[in-house]
């Protein structure tokens, strides 16, 4: 096989994204975020319910995707149960830095993420790891409602 | 040494065994980017819809004009210039015969077809187009013959009509005669579907939005590089298309305007180049095509798509939509071969692409899979965001051909399309 196809698509992302966990609707759900790639026409639909706290407590999500779009989702849902909001900003701002620096070590801290490296030898695809994160951001900055994020700026 | 002649340097005719039968494996040679490699592997290029290669023919015309004609068209006296403006007009006049045009006058360059369906929508459009009227297009248009209409629409009250597609990919004809009212000022269509594949029947389509009075668009980027075409057959008032699916360059396409209706239309862009006499209050313009030709065009452009034609010209576009129709079909059957596939577009005739979507893969996913074997396919939209949810898709991966390409070829994507459903699934 293609040393950088194995390392992009390990079989942990492929098992994520045949089998997405947290995959499903949240009827009581705080905030609903859409997340679209126009580029591709993927989307992702982000329940978050949040604690008295501000904290994630339930977070789930719907939608259609690529691979890397649907594994990076599922793995992500999976990471933030329960962190609060500062927690969760430190862990987008690793995970970005993980699938788009050449040069930075990958922290320990982001467990399971660590398998989406591969994505830094395919910046078109990065854009498709990225989605169900801005959707989060945009959650926590929403706080309550619906909100549309897209990875094309508008 | 003429421009022309740089072109002729190529000599393709060697690459025909006998008159009708072309040598296609020799054509090969004389595209030097063929023999790139993708991640250590022979490319194979399958994203011609997307744009298509260019011959040597084209890329030493474009290298001829920078070292020997390059200057300013139109006002220099000097010798350069006239070089210029003379190699600049001459492909006009090249661009006007290949699709069968009148007269040069008839030919607009643009930078593509993009700009010169914007140029119909906005200058034609601006002035004939009021509240109330309609604009009949299709549901398998490509973005630039949807969003310049939308944006005429929001400007001018106008709505906008759309004839169905069929499950097979082909137009619903039958609802033609209830959308194709006398409200319907401008009927503007895809001579090829980019997704699909579809050849729509255009003479049929002119013939019918003529009889209640409308002016007819053709979008001609998949076909006019790719069959014989003449625009007095086919009937239409505007066509558009692109120098750069054809073999041309990047950022130089036309646009046809009949010759009748040429003349009515108000400039577009304001600028130099496109007039008689400014004063500060107000200016003259010259006659068409020149009035929509503000600022300095793209010269070299011009000349690389003359070089293109008589490219495809020295080929024969009856062999190349031949040849590339047989590649379409074959792909179009090996494709159905495959388990949990599905193949958008009709069976039988068919441009020179197939889109498809594998149970196993999305279509970016596969892309990036097929890419580390060498093989160029394009994953996605295809600028054809509601055609995609007609099919309740998101988007398909399209193989696109042209004449340079092989039925070998088109078995090693197979290979690597079930390579990709192993490992996916």
């Amino acid at each position: 096989m293609i040393p950088e196809i194995d390392e992009l698509y390990q079989e942990v992302i492929l098992d994520h994204s045949r089998r997405p966990r947290n995959f499903g609707e949240l009827p009581d759900a705080g905030v609903r975020v859409h997340g679209d790639n126009p580029a591709c026409g993927d989307e992702i639909h982000l329940a978050v319910k949040f604690d008295a706290g501000g904290g994630l407590e339930e977070i789930k999500f719907t939608g259609r995707g690529c691979a890397i779009s649907q594994a990076s989702a599922s793995l992500m849902t999976m990471k933030l149960k329960g962190k609060s909001r500062p927690e969760a900003m430190d862990m987008l701002r690793a995970f970005r830095d993980l699938v788009t620096n050449d040069a930075g070590e990958a922290p320990k801290t982001l467990g399971d993420l660590r398998v989406m490296k591969g994505v830094r030898n395919f910046p078109q695809r990065v854009k498709c790891a990225m989605l169900p994160w801005r959707a989060v951001e945009q959650a926590f900055e929403q706080r309550a409602g619906e909100a549309t994020v897209s990875t094309e700026p508008e | 040494m003429h421009w022309r002649a740089a072109a002729r340097e190529a000599d393709y005719g060697v690459h025909k065994i006998a008159d009708n039968i072309v040598d296609w494996k020799a054509l090969r040679e004389d595209f030097p980017i063929l023999r790139e490699q993708a991640h250590g592997h022979p490319l194979i290029y399958f994203d011609n819809a997307a744009t298509s290669q260019k011959p040597r023919a084209v890329i030493q015309a474009l290298q001829h004009f920078y070292e020997h004609e390059n200057a300013n068209v139109h006002r220099g006296l000097h010798t350069l210039s006239s070089r210029a403006t003379e190699a600049y007009e001459k492909a006009r006049k090249r661009v006007a015969e290949y699709i069968g045009a009148t007269s040069a006058d008839e030919i607009v360059f643009t930078r593509g077809t993009t700009e010169s369906i914007n140029l119909v929508a906005q200058a034609w459009g601006g002035k004939f187009i009021r509240e109330g009227d309609v604009i009949l297009l299709t549901e398998m248009e490509h973005h630039s013959n949807l969003v310049p209409w939308q944006l005429l629409a929001e400007r001018t009250g106008a709505r906008l009509r759309f004839v169905p597609v069929l499950d097979d990919g082909t137009l619903d004809l039958e609802k033609l005669p209830a959308l194709l009212t006398p409200e319907v000022k401008l009927f503007g269509f895809t001579h090829i579907s980019n997704s699909l594949g579809t050849i729509n029947p255009v003479g049929e389509l002119c013939e019918k939005a003529h009889s209640v009075g409308a002016l007819t668009l053709v979008d001609a980027a998949q076909s006019v590089g790719h069959l014989p075409l003449d625009v007095h057959e086919l009937g239409c008032d505007f066509l558009a298309f692109s120098g750069h699916k054809m073999c041309g360059p990047t950022g130089i396409g036309a646009l046809y305007v009949r010759k009748e209706i040429l003349h009515s239309i108000p400039p577009w862009h304001g600028g130099g180049e496109m007039i008689v006499s400014v004063a500060l209050e107000k200016s003259s313009f010259k006659k068409a095509p020149h009035k929509f030709e503000a600022g300095t065009p793209n010269i070299a452009g011009a000349i690389g798509l003359a070089a293109a034609i008589d490219y495809l010209d020295q080929i024969g576009r009856a062999a190349i939509f031949e040849h590339d129709s047989q590649l379409a079909r074959y792909a179009f059957e090996r494709l159905n071969e495959l388990p949990q596939t599905r193949v958008f577009g009709p069976a039988n005739e068919r441009g020179a692409l197939v889109g498809f979507v594998m149970d196993a893969a999305h279509p970016h996913d596969l892309t990036t899979f097929a890419d580390q074997y060498g093989l160029a396919l394009r994953g996605g939209h295809h600028c054809n965001q509601p055609l995609m949810r007609r099919f309740g898709v998101s988007g398909t991966t399209r193989a696109s051909f042209y004449f340079y390409n092989t039925t070998d070829e088109i078995d090693r994507m197979i290979e690597i399309l079930q390579k990709a459903a192993r490992f996916f699934s």
